[in-house]
């Protein structure tokens, strides 16, 4: 029981950093392009400049509880993942640094510079992320104690010793990527005003059709890659509304911004990465790292879980914690709601 | 070069360089909400701008105490992966409280601190600040349980799987030695953070401009570094001191450099240790010393490195000895140099005496290799222990983890936080250069309708 908890209690911080950290790596992604003048860029930026930051804190908040919920897979997929997440860390590092800083320097040409980085690295960390999911539901090569060290390529093909990155993973990071900048956009559409927010809104049109095409494409290739992915679904049939959902919130992407109703698109967009995700999981579940190299040594739920009393004791706390950290957002985003202004400024 | 030398050095230089950030946050963190207070009780304009100029400092500081703590988080994983296996569910419970707790708390408030002050009332600022405050002191709190339980494990059981089991929530958040540590560590923090101010301050007035902000850091530094200083040694350092010594005879042993057990025990104020001999290579000794601070009596015995195995001492005895020997004799300047400054600020004479300013400003590198030190000699002490007396240093890395690979992203760590270095000080040299009240902030001509 406190498996279960505990398995769909990371799931929400998961799906809480994708959504909310979503849309502003999306928004670092569509800048290099969307913008056209230092005004508009800095509106762009200034849309996530108070967020971002608190966002990202879902990664570390999770990634926290991740550890002591699942010490066992925690300690197996991030030394097994050794080098991907170092450059994930390197990239973060970039991005923070650029988009903090920028506006404490005053040369064009070195904000340039730092607005190209955090367009990049934001750009490659959704690549990242997307792999990383593909690469866990894929299953990865662990041995009999447990761990296992991915390379980052082998022939690109999932198998026994696949690498980080296959072709079924580089579908993975190209949905992430079409998945947030697209999210971004919307983002985009909401908080500013004018020229800008109909560009955004028309580059949501090409964008749809592109994630429509990998959504279908990386589901195709999910039940290819790991046909048990179904298994839960046809022991349950129910759940069948996930992948409903999967294609009800998209739609009201496309109706919503049709409607040049952005806050409405913009949740279907949250609805969009949260069933995707959920779908995700679900068709894990009760594993949480598949091996390659054979399914008596995935990493399941239950011999990954910490000890019962830091479960419960755990459940306490985090309730209380995350209840607060709901309401610091909820007060926060109220504090900025609006569009942010377009006015050139005094400086 | 060994797998595990790799994987230590990496978390090592990894968290020295990520605490030069945070031990400065934490400190001026206070400080601000103090401007803050003064600027709402006064209803003065400039206390304000000092408030706001201090949080553009702290937010520099605050970005790259954040970008350098992320990969803090994962190392435990990449590097650690075989002590977080098993220490996961007590030590993991602290770090995703940090997370759920303090950083929630920290992000969103200093958005609101930096971004918002136009957008709500003076007093919801000056709690945005105190909330900017809380967070980063609670962060500290729980990454100081965290290595409390490392050194000094407590309220815990080991499972048939030998993973480790919390029994008491509140025993492992109240581990005595976690508490004496935070004291001692957040006073630090403290110190850096008045140093750092009455060092901008004492610049302004030396050069002559800013005058009234110079006056204004010289005297809250001096203030607060005065007492920060003293508390540093005494109470805090003190009880902790003596804390270590009870639990963790062998550290205070290599840090002392006391090889064999004696009543009576000196202390020993200079000296190089030497490991072949087991002796102090010219030592410069005040008998007695030692025992009095430990125990109270000029008479008792102090436990020597000979009581224990070779194997047992800690591995870096001569970093471990200087380190302590190190923060322990700036420790004693920062006294100095402190009470100094109170008393002429006291008589009026301090913002005209230029060589006191000079002393000050010279002085705000030194907290910071203080309080490195420190860590070093609380992280250097604990070894060979990961887990104090259960589990090696040796069983703890990430076996799948080549020291190649380790290597590897070892001197990418090194390469980018030497970038991460040179963009920060442009960054704060520009700051001051510009100081408090003289410009509109860029991000404040961005305001929402």
């Amino acid at each position: 029981m406190m498996g279960l908890i505990w398995f769909w209690l990371v799931a929400v911080m998961i799906v809480g950093y994708v959504v909310l950290d979503g849309f502003d790596l999306g928004v670092g992604v569509l800048h290099l392009f969307l913008v056209r003048t230092e005004a508009e860029r800095r509106a762009t930026l200034s849309s996530i400049g108070p967020v971002w930051d608190g966002n990202e804190v879902w990664l570390l908040a999770g990634g926290g509880t991740l550890y002591f919920a699942f010490p066992t897979l925690y300690a197996s997929a991030f030394s097994g993942f050794y080098l991907p997440l170092m450059i994930v860390l390197w990239l973060l590092i970039l991005r923070g640094v650029s988009v903090e800083l920028r506006n404490h320097i005053e040369v064009g040409v070195w904000r340039s510079l730092l607005d190209g980085l955090f367009g990049v690295s934001s750009l490659l960390l959704t690549i990242f992320f997307g792999a990383a999911l593909a690469n866990v539901i894929r299953g990865v090569p662990l041995q009999a104690d447990g761990y296992f060290f991915l390379p980052l390529w082998t022939n690109w093909k999932p198998g026994v010793h696949p690498g980080i990155l296959d072709w079924y993973t580089v579908i993975g990071g190209l949905v992430a990527l079409v998945a947030l900048t697209l999210h971004g956009a919307l983002w985009i559409t909401i908080k500013t005003s004018n020229e800008l927010c109909r560009r955004a809104q028309r580059i949501v049109t090409p964008l749809w059709f592109v994630l429509l095409a990998l959504t279908i494409a990386s589901l195709i290739a999910t039940v290819n890659v790991r046909p048990q992915t179904l298994d839960n679904y046809f022991m349950h049939p129910f759940t069948f509304i996930i992948p409903v959902g999967v294609v009800a919130s998209l739609a009201g992407v496309w109706i919503f911004n049709g409607k040049l109703q952005s806050i409405r698109a913009f949740l279907c967009s949250c609805l969009y990465l949260f069933f995707m995700l959920a779908g995700a999981c679900w068709g894990l579940y009760p594993t949480l790292l598949p091996a390659s190299t054979g399914p008596d040594r995935d990493i399941t739920l239950s011999r990954a879980l910490s000890g019962p009393h830091t479960l419960s004791v755990g459940l306490v706390w985090w309730t209380f914690g995350m209840l607060l950290a709901v309401g610091y957002f909820v007060f926060v985003y109220s504090r900025f709601k609006g569009k942010v202004d377009l006015q050139p400024g005094k400086h | 070069m060994s797998s595990e030398l790799i994987h230590r050095l990496h978390f090592a230089f990894t968290i020295t360089f990520h605490y030069l950030f945070p031990q400065l946050t934490m400190g001026l963190g206070l400080l601000i909400v103090i401007l803050k207070s003064v600027a709402l009780k006064k209803q003065s304009a400039e206390w304000n701008h000092a408030a706001r100029f201090w949080g553009k400092i702290f937010a520099i500081n605050f970005v790259f105490g954040v970008v350098t703590g992320i990969p803090m988080e994962f190392e435990f994983g990449t590097n650690w992966a075989r002590f977080s296996n098993v220490s996961g569910g007590v030590i993991g419970q602290p770090l995703a409280m940090e997370g759920v707790f303090s950083f929630f708390l920290e992000s969103a408030f200093l958005g609101l601190f930096l971004y918002g002050e136009k957008r709500i009332s003076q007093t919801m600022h000056w709690f945005a600040s105190l909330m900017v405050f809380l967070g980063s002191w609670i962060s500290g709190f729980f990454i100081i349980v965290t290595d409390a339980w490392m050194q000094h494990p407590v309220a815990y059981e080991r499972m048939a799987d030998g993973k480790f089991e919390v029994l008491s929530f509140w025993q492992l958040l109240l581990n005595p030695w976690g508490l004496l540590q935070y004291a001692h560590n957040m006073t630090g923090a403290v110190v850096t953070g008045s140093f750092v101010m009455a060092a901008v301050g004492a610049f302004y007035l030396l050069e002559g401009r800013q005058i009234q902000y110079g006056r204004m850091f010289v005297k809250v530094g001096v203030i607060a570094g005065t007492v920060a200083s003293i508390v540093i040694i005494f109470p805090t350092g003190d009880l902790h001191g003596k804390y270590v010594a009870r639990h963790q005879p062998t550290a205070i042993a290599a840090m002392e450099g006391l090889f064999r057990s004696t009543s009576g025990a000196g202390i020993v104020l200079m000296g190089q240790p030497n490991e072949e001999t087991g002796e102090i290579d010219n030592p410069l000794v005040v008998n007695n010393v030692l025992s009095f601070l430990i125990y109270g009596t000029t008479k008792a015995e102090v436990q020597g490195l000979d009581r224990v195995p070779r194997e047992d001492w800690p591995n870096a005895l001569p970093l471990l000895y200087y380190a302590y020997h190190i923060m322990a004799g700036l420790g004693t300047w920062f006294v100095l140099v402190m009470v100094v400054s109170a008393f002429l600020l006291w008589r009026g004479r301090l913002y005209s005496a230029r060589w006191a300013l000079w002393a000050v400003l010279l002085s705000f590198p030194l907290p910071y290799i203080a309080n490195t030190a420190g860590w070093m000699t609380a992280e250097l002490g604990r070894q060979p222990w990961l887990i104090y007396g259960l589990m090696r240093t040796s069983e703890g890395y990430s076996s799948t983890v080549s020291a190649s690979n380790g290597l590897f992203t070892l001197i990418g760590f090194m390469g980018l936080y030497t970038l991460l270095g040179l963009l920060f000080t442009v960054l704060i040299y520009n700051e001051i250069s510009h100081g408090p009240g003289e410009r509109p902030a860029v991000k404040e001509a961005i305001s929402a309708d």
